[in-house]
């Protein structure tokens, strides 16, 4: 690679623009799959199994079936002998999965039966009737336990617990050890939490007999939906049409629902009507399968007295739940980032996912990487306050330089580019780092508890699957593409196809903004439209932060082909060479000045076939499939380009509480954030605050906890924490930008942004306010109540 | 989540009310419903029948009475809180409503529904139980009068008459003398069910010596409970006074252990809010002109 | 059960089970779809709707306790198809929301603010949404919508007066 990538200047690329999803929203005229009414539509509730695992005796729907307005009611054993299981993508075949228990339930909550009827109320009237017989099987919860040997196992048939258990070595650990002056090991635990979107999630199943064809309307953000819903339902490919124009309330990773979609698919067909499933929150929190990581990390580091980490042994262990769901990959993801923004000589990493009687996780913002780098930082904290050097100059002595890119870490992914040591800068000036230290001395010398709190790490985006055949070599991936077509119509007028659903990101506004950019066209004079799954190219929907990279890559691409198009017109009408002429904003200017305008040009293409140069299609139209840069090879030895693309943040927090409420207040919050070239700054602004925010909840609210009994304790918004508007602080993002050298126009992802480094910077902070009282809270969430207690009992042994 | 069927009656008055209750003990009064709708929702509840007594006029007036403020039991929150005869003669609840849920559930919830509610939490609740307010049902056309401490006997449990409705609770007015009231809370949310709450009103003579002083703490126990802090009368609400009144007041205190909050957090957090408490409530006495 | 709502200035009668909520009545009885449900137990505010003049949320109440209510939803809030009010627009100026799920309730729990407070601080605004749970934002950029709207408010009811209206 030569040299840094320039910084873009553009016409509309990175401008103040107002975000053009947004009018429709604020009108509540969004139309998500709740809005969306088909006649004799039916509706769904769901019959959940009471204890963590029981064997399904019986299920008596007689009751349930008698009542006025019921419809329909399945089990298990219906809908398992018609579909093929949900895919996992591990090699793990008898960790079979369906939508509704089989033989046994595996968690509490786990739906055993699906009741239709002529409303929900009716169905849920006639949920409460559905008589299942069981007999309460061994269970058990926790991962560690779940280890042991005669653990109880959630699959007999599997032979134990584990889904994987993958040991990689990257570089001399060993000698990295041996040679360093010291070494220590650290355990932290991040609890199950997850997105919680408002809306959750919903479908609508028709089947069409006369076309014979599966409409689905969804609350989806999954690649490869239609495909999965095909597959397990035994049906074509191209029998099953996804609506891609429905409006989804969130979703930030779990909105999956390929087992809702499976079981309102086969309804569907049954039935011959359309059948609606919207989760209520009861269902979406117990048995949604929407939860996250849990994960333990056990640390240890390797490093010399000046502060130079050398290696690292990391083992995360992972709680997945009763089935495979995304848990295990989301165990790989991190690979990529392994050693976040530091130079570590060798890295040894164990990945271990177990199953336990929990729901199942689903993808979640970060896939894994908000966890890893929790771990990495509180390691940083720790070896930092081991050899009394301060946290940044610790920090600082560790990073990758600037002139290092592109950089491969020992896991073998290469970081494109970065200047983190000019990020860290910018925060601490105009954050003002000293006026934040003087005010937390200040906080103690009020009798406070005040902390700050620091987090460096990376946002690996432009989101493939590496991941899949690292950890599953029989999995052979490496297409990772993204689709997006632009047409002009007779009129000259241009519109710009997207082939996904989209939650909040504003691809819309992205599309518009890029073509525009490219044709030189007002991005509000370009329509974006979503055509169903049917009618649209490949593509693997809005994972992994990849849509600026690879929906802009597309749909920067097909406009540069109508610009090619354009040109060969305009060239052929002024009898010039192609590439004698150019291109701007819709005029084609020639070897001697000569324009031809865009009517022009469009009149030729869509009318004047016979001025058409040989070779040229009519009608302006063209298509871009783009793959995930740097997706050229499949893993090897154990190591991968994992995404392309590496944005970075620092966190900057100051914390403080009183020592006996202990309620942990944010009283500053700065982030530096450089995602490269940034398309729209309300949307990166908005990711940024929106993932901090999440990150809040993850540190110091949000727990899906389960009682000892396997029962959830958390499965309401009583109970189940999200921060307000009065937890969440006002943020000043400090903004920096270094172009990726692999994208279109220098950009990198940032739906993870801020999600990934706040619960390491908010947990730091809370150590530092601790320090004179030795206190180590290790796991995720930290309640107030375990501060205070962990106060009070320090003091009773003569701390500080 | 659909609540299960139940009919619905608007009585057009108090009687109807009661008639309407007393006929079917499955029925249920329908207040301001921000507990109760929830638990209809995940069916935790499912009475025959929902009384809705919002509209009754009788029932939705703040009066002064001989003892007191009479406060009907279909008085929603928000007019609660912007009141001025609570405010003037029951400082005590003025400071704990703002406590209560937000400005969308205090604009249906009722003080009445709170109290019939129950919950240990609650912020109307603790202020009744500190301030020993009359709560009084209609039943059998009878009126029937409880304090809250014969009223709340455990968590959402209480004594109301089988049938009966409640109708208002009467908070005794501000005594005289130099008056000050405080109410504090924690929870890791500010609206949120609280892990303890406290509420104290202190009366002060003309020189600053303390003449009565009530107290009490919420959520971290069964019921709210009052507490005994008569000691401090006679004191001038020293940092010693508070401090020795509010440990030995909370000695004996039952605390609750949850996921959210250990039983010796809350017992930690109720000491210290108690004096907080206490402290602010002195400081309002002592602003006010003797 | 017969009940009648004025919904958006116009009168409607339906007839709903009592178990209806307002939310439900909203969306499937008279076809409204721009209130949304979240959890259906008081807690998120998606479904925030303004009856008699103030935010309450609709999943908490019956449809027949409404008999003879004013109602406000999203669907009122716009004067005209296209147009959108001072609150709605700041909330596009600001980008303040992203999937638009809890949307309507912030626009409206932000318009009963606004209907009383013409000057609200920060924690005014603050303390008037925390019953609303966005988990897009972080919040941040909805507090900049409704400080803008305010300020538009208030410059327009300056010029208004200024200009003698």
């Amino acid at each position: 690679m030569s040299g840094p990538a320039k910084l873009f200047q553009g016409k509309y690329v990175s401008t103040d623009r107002r975000v053009r999803e947004d009018p429709r929203f604020v009108a509540g005229h969004g139309r998500f799959v709740q809005d969306i009414d088909r006649p004799g539509m039916l509706h769904v509730a769901l019959v959940a199994a009471q204890a963590p695992a029981a064997r399904i005796v019986k299920i008596d729907p007689s009751a349930a079936l008698a009542m006025e307005g019921v419809v329909d009611v399945i089990d298990g054993a219906e809908l398992s002998a018609a579909v093929n299981p949900l895919m996992n993508g591990l090699d793990t075949p008898k960790v079979q999965r369906f939508p509704l228990a089989v033989g046994q339930n595996r968690y509490a909550g786990e739906w055993v039966a699906a009741v239709v009827a002529e409303t929900r109320a009716l169905a849920e009237d006639a949920a409460e009737k559905v008589r299942v017989e069981t007999e309460k099987l061994g269970f058990v919860i926790d991962a560690e336990q779940a280890l042991e040997e005669g653990a109880t196992p959630v699959h007999p048939e599997h032979g134990s617990n584990l889904l994987l258990d993958r040991t990689f070595d990257w570089g001399p650990v060993d000698e990295d050890f041996a040679r360093s002056d010291d070494s220590l090991k650290l355990r932290v635990t991040w609890g199950r939490n997850s997105t919680v979107p408002i809306e959750t999630f919903g479908v609508i199943c028709e089947w069409n007999a006369w076309e014979k064809v599966l409409d689905v309307w969804a609350s989806i953000q999954m690649p490869k939906y239609a495909d999965q819903i095909a597959r397990a339902l035994k049906l074509h490919g191209n029998e099953v049409r996804v609506h891609y124009d429905v409006d989804v309330g969130g979703s930030y990773g779990v909105k999956r629902g390929i087992k809702q979609t499976v079981l309102a698919g086969y309804l569907a067909r049954k039935l011959g009507r359309p059948v609606r499933l919207i989760e209520d929150r009861l269902e979406n929190m117990r048995s949604g399968d929407a939860h996250g990581p849990e994960r333990i990390f056990d640390i240890e580091v390797a490093f010399d007295r000046d502060g130079t980490v050398n290696a690292m042994r990391m083992r995360a262990l992972d709680n997945a739940g009763a089935y495979a769901g995304r848990a295990p990959f989301q165990l790989g993801k991190p690979i990529g980032a392994i050693v976040g923004p530091y130079r570590i000589n060798s890295v040894q990493y164990r990945a271990m996912s177990v199953t336990t009687n929990k729901a199942v996780q689903e993808a979640v913002r970060g896939f894994g990487q908000a966890p890893t780098n929790y771990a990495i930082e509180t390691m940083m904290d720790r070896v930092a306050d081991h050899l009394g050097i301060d946290r940044l100059d610790l920090r600082q002595k560790n990073l990758i330089r600037p002139d290092e890119f592109p950089y491969e870490i020992p896991s073998g992914s290469k970081y494109d580019s970065g200047d983190y040591q000019a990020v860290i800068a910018k925060v601490l000036e105009q954050g003002d780092y000293d006026g934040m230290r003087a005010e937390r001395d200040r906080l103690r010398a009020e009798g406070m508890c005040a902390g700050i709190g620091v987090a460096a790490c990376l946002e690996p985006s432009g989101g493939n699957s590496s991941f899949e055949p690292l950890l599953n070599p029989a999995n052979r991936t490496s297409t990772w593409m993204e689709g997006s077509r632009v047409n002009i119509d007779a009129l000259g007028d241009v519109t710009v196809a997207i082939h996904t659903t989209s939650s909040g990101q504003g691809h819309e506004t992205l599309a518009a903004t890029v073509v525009g950019e490219v044709l030189g066209v007002d991005p509000d004079r370009v329509r974006v439209v979503r055509p169903d799954s049917l009618g649209s190219l490949p593509g693997n929907s809005p994972v992994g932060s990849r849509m600026a990279i690879m929906l802009g890559g597309a749909a920067a691409n097909a406009a540069r082909d109508i610009i090619r198009q354009a040109i060969a017109i305009g060239a052929h009408l002024m009898d010039a060479d192609p590439g004698d002429c150019s291109y701007d904003s819709g005029t084609v200017i020639g070897p001697g000045g000569a324009e031809i305008a865009w009517t022009e040009i469009v009149d030729v293409a869509h009318r004047r076939f016979h001025d058409l140069p040989k070779g040229t299609n009519p009608g302006l139209t063209a298509s871009f499939i783009q793959q995930v840069p740097t997706g050229e090879t499949l893993p090897k030895d154990g190591k991968a380009q994992m995404y392309p693309c590496y944005s970075f943040e620092f966190h900057l927090v100051l914390v403080a509480f009183a020592p006996v409420l202990a309620k942990p207040e944010l009283r500053r919050y700065v982030i530096g954030h450089d995602c490269g070239t940034v398309i729209n700054p309300h949307i990166v602004k908005g990711m940024t605050l929106g993932g901090i925010a999440h990150g809040i909840g993850a540190t110091l609210l949000e727990e899906f906890a389960y009682d000892g009994e396997g029962q959830l304790m958390t499965q309401s918004f009583l109970d189940y924490l999200m921060p307000s508007s009065h937890e969440v602080p006002e943020v000043q993002i400090v903004k920096h930008c270094t172009p990726s050298p692999l994208t279109e126009f220098g950009q990198k992802g940032s739906g993870e942004s801020g999600y990934l480094g706040s619960p390491a910077a908010i947990s730091g902070a809370i150590h530092d306010a601790l320090k004179p009282w030795g206190i180590h809270l290790n796991k995720l969430p930290i309640r107030m109540a375990a501060i205070s207690d962990a106060i009070a009992a320090a003091e009773e042994k003569g701390h500080p | 989540m659909k609540a299960a069927p139940f009919d619905y009656l608007r009585p057009g008055s108090v009687g109807e009310a009661c008639e309407a209750l007393a006929a079917d003990m499955e029925a249920r009064v329908l207040a301001g419903g921000q507990t109760l709708v929830p638990m209809l929702a995940m069916r935790l509840s499912r009475p025959s029948r929902l009384v809705d007594i919002t509209r009754l006029e009788e029932l939705s007036r703040i009066d002064r009475v001989e003892d007191g403020v009479a406060i009907g039991a279909a008085v929603r929150q928000c007019i609660a809180l912007r009141s001025d005869i609570i405010a003037s003669d029951v400082p005590l609840l003025a400071a704990a409503l703002p406590h209560v849920g937000h400005p969308p559930t205090r604009a249906r919830g009722t003080v009445g529904g709170s109290i019939a509610h129950g919950d240990p939490s609650a912020e109307i609740a603790l202020a009744a139980t500190i301030l020993d307010a009359r709560i009084m049902f209609l039943a059998d056309g009878e009126e029937e009068e409880f304090s809250p401490e014969e009223f709340f006997i455990g968590p959402t449990v209480t004594m109301a008459p089988l049938g009966g409705l409640l109708t208002r609770v009467v908070f005794p007015s501000r005594p005289s003398g130099r008056v000050g009231a405080a109410f504090h809370e924690i929870a890791s949310r500010r609206s949120d069910y609280a892990f303890a709450s406290t509420g104290a009103q202190v009366v002060l003579d003309g020189d600053g010596t303390c003449t009565d002083a009530l107290l009490g703490v919420g959520s971290v126990g069964d019921t709210p409970v009052a507490l005994d802090v008569s000691a401090l009368a006679g004191t001038r609400l020293g940092e010693e006074d508070i401090r020795g009144a509010v440990e030995a007041a909370l000695e004996d205190l039952d605390c609750v252990d949850d996921l959210h909050a250990t039983a010796t957090y809350r017992r930690r957090a109720a000491a210290q809010l108690a004096a907080q408490s206490l402290r602010n409530a002195r400081d309002r006495a002592v602003e006010e002109t003797a | 059960m017969k009940t009648e709502l004025t919904i958006n200035g116009r009168s409607r009668a339906i007839d709903v089970e009592p178990r209806m909520t307002l939310l439900d009545a909203l969306r499937d009885a008279a076809g409204l779809k721009g209130t949304h449900a979240g959890c259906e137990h008081g807690v998120c505010g998606a479904c925030t709707v303004i009856v008699d003049g103030d935010a309450v949320r609709s999943c908490l109440m019956f449809a027949v306790q409404c008999d003879g209510m004013e109602i406000t939803t999203i669907e009122g809030v716009a004067a005209d198809p296209g147009e959108l009010d001072v609150v709605q627009d700041s909330f596009c100026e600001t980008h303040g929301l992203q999937c638009g799920y809890c949307t309507p309730g912030m626009v409206l729990a932000a318009k009963a603010l606004l209907a009383v407070e013409k000057d609200p601080s920060d924690e005014q605004i603050r303390d008037a949404i925390s019953g609303n749970i966005c988990r897009c934002t972080g919040y941040g950029q909805i507090v900049e919508a409704i400080r803008l709207a305010a300020k538009r408010l208030r410059e327009s009811n300056t010029a208004a007066m200024e200009a003698g209206e």
